[in-house]
């Protein structure tokens, strides 16, 4: 029998370059009570948010990751036709198939590059960044493109005030590619499906289904009216995004906190070696929570772009990485950690080189 | 194990340091939402730092029914037993 051949591995990988798209539209505190009884200064104090964006009716999914991808891609002075991976991170693409990556790959030029979709909500970039850097370590790709977009808007209630109110629209890309050096640090990544329910949908779509048949289907507790018990005048057909706040807070802040303090464990990296912390834009609470729980020296930059962006979920940690290094060019080279968290329940963490 | 008397102090001493609320305005009838003005996730910081400080374990579904200082300390001072 004939010794089969396996790919030459690459020793390192690392992010090579970045890119985003942020929508003009911008909604701020005030515009969302007009939606829900609530005021600026309630929301600001509770969230840290003052605006999100949100994209316009006639941008989709594949045009924020096109603007974004291209951007990381002139980044890293890489063509589209050397990529050996695209991978979408998104739960607003409105198909569920095929996927947004195919179409993605397609519009960039990068076809035949093997190309999926997952879906780890917010915790999607870091979960792709994980993907990434074993294929390319792998010697599967030499260069991956990973994006996290969502278009949140798509998905959300206005009406109702466990999230919406929080969310944002935008994009986010990276290039990850073969390095001389290490540039990615093991990936600290998991689930905990007990918690599946904390941060969901409404209701299934086979719902919209039983509807359009005539079918009767069990309605959600999301869409009952706490005071009858009956069907909520509001209730859509339409599944939006619900979440327990304060199970998602008390998760984020200090079980996720602990994976974050792996990542760095995992990496042989103390905190006085970091030069940025990038969670997942939540909420600037957790983010404040989680940098007390770790113990960050205040010369750790924490990336706080929550305050404009809202919660853009997959897109999120890119978003902020981006912004984090406009305004603070010298961290280019350094380290930062970063972790996304949110609906599965599942989180991923990893330290990484700036670009 | 704390007695009920140490757990309404040590309580008053956690809700100081998330809120700046004085430790003598924690009192067992306060309510925390109405009275104490302590938000939901002011709460569950509270909660966590109860937890690790009394060695117990509130889960996440016995905190909507801790509505007053008073709820608070029986869950804790049964929960320690």
């Amino acid at each position: 029998m004939v010794t089969l051949k396996q790919n030459q591995t690459n020793a390192h990988s690392r992010i090579l370059g970045l890119g985003i798209y942020r929508p003009d539209v911008v909604v701020t505190n005030d515009d969302v009570c007009q939606w829900i009884e609530s005021s600026d200064e309630w929301i600001q104090q509770r969230t840290g948010i003052k605006t999100r964006h949100r994209a316009a009716e006639d941008v989709d999914v594949l045009d924020m990751s096109e603007h974004a991808a291209r951007e990381a891609l002139a980044a890293a002075g890489v063509e589209a036709s050397q990529l050996g991976g695209v991978i979408v991170s998104t739960i607003s693409f409105p198909y569920l198939t095929p996927s947004a990556a195919a179409a993605l790959a397609h519009r960039l030029g990068a076809t035949p590059a093997p190309a999926f979709d997952i879906s780890a909500a917010c915790a999607g970039y870091c979960y792709g960044i994980a993907q990434a850097d074993a294929l390319v370590r792998s010697g599967a790709a030499d260069y991956v493109l990973v994006v996290g977009v969502e278009k949140l808007s798509d998905v959300i209630d206005n009406s109702e005030r466990s999230i919406s109110f929080l969310l944002g629209d935008g994009a986010g890309a990276a290039v990850v590619g073969r390095s001389e050096t290490p540039g990615i640090g093991p990936s600290v990544w998991g689930s905990d499906g007990s918690k599946w329910e904390a941060i969901r949908m409404t209701h299934p779509l086979t719902d919209i289904r039983a509807v359009e048949q005539g079918r009767e289907r069990t309605p959600s507790p999301d869409l009952l009216d706490p005071e009858t018990g009956g069907m909520r005048e509001d209730a859509t057909l339409w599944p939006t995004l619900r979440q327990d706040g304060q199970t998602v807070f008390r998760w984020a802040s200090w079980e996720v906190a602990k994976r974050a303090q792996e990542a760095m464990d995992v990496a042989g990296v103390s905190p006085e070696d970091l030069s940025a912390f990038i969670p997942h834009q939540a909420n600037m609470r957790i983010i404040d929570q989680m940098a007390k729980t770790l113990k960050l020296p205040e010369s750790v930059v924490i990336a706080r772009d929550i305050a404009d962006s809202g919660n853009t979920s997959a897109a999120s940690v890119p978003l902020a990485t981006h912004r984090l290094l406009s305004e603070h060019p010298e961290l280019s080279g350094k380290l930062a950690l970063q972790i996304g968290f949110g609906a599965g329940l599942v989180y991923g963490a990893q330290v990484v080189v700036l670009p | 194990m704390a007695s009920k008397e140490e757990i309404l102090t040590g309580l008053a001493e956690i809700v100081n340091e998330e809120t700046g609320l004085e430790t003598e305005a924690v009192q067992l009838d306060k309510s925390f939402t109405d009275d104490l003005d302590i938000d939901s996730i002011s709460m569950m910081t509270i909660v966590v730092n109860a937890e690790e400080k009394f060695d117990v374990t509130i889960p996440d579904e016995e905190v909507k029914n801790l509505k007053t200082v008073e709820d608070a300390v029986n869950f804790i001072d049964n929960a320690q037993a």
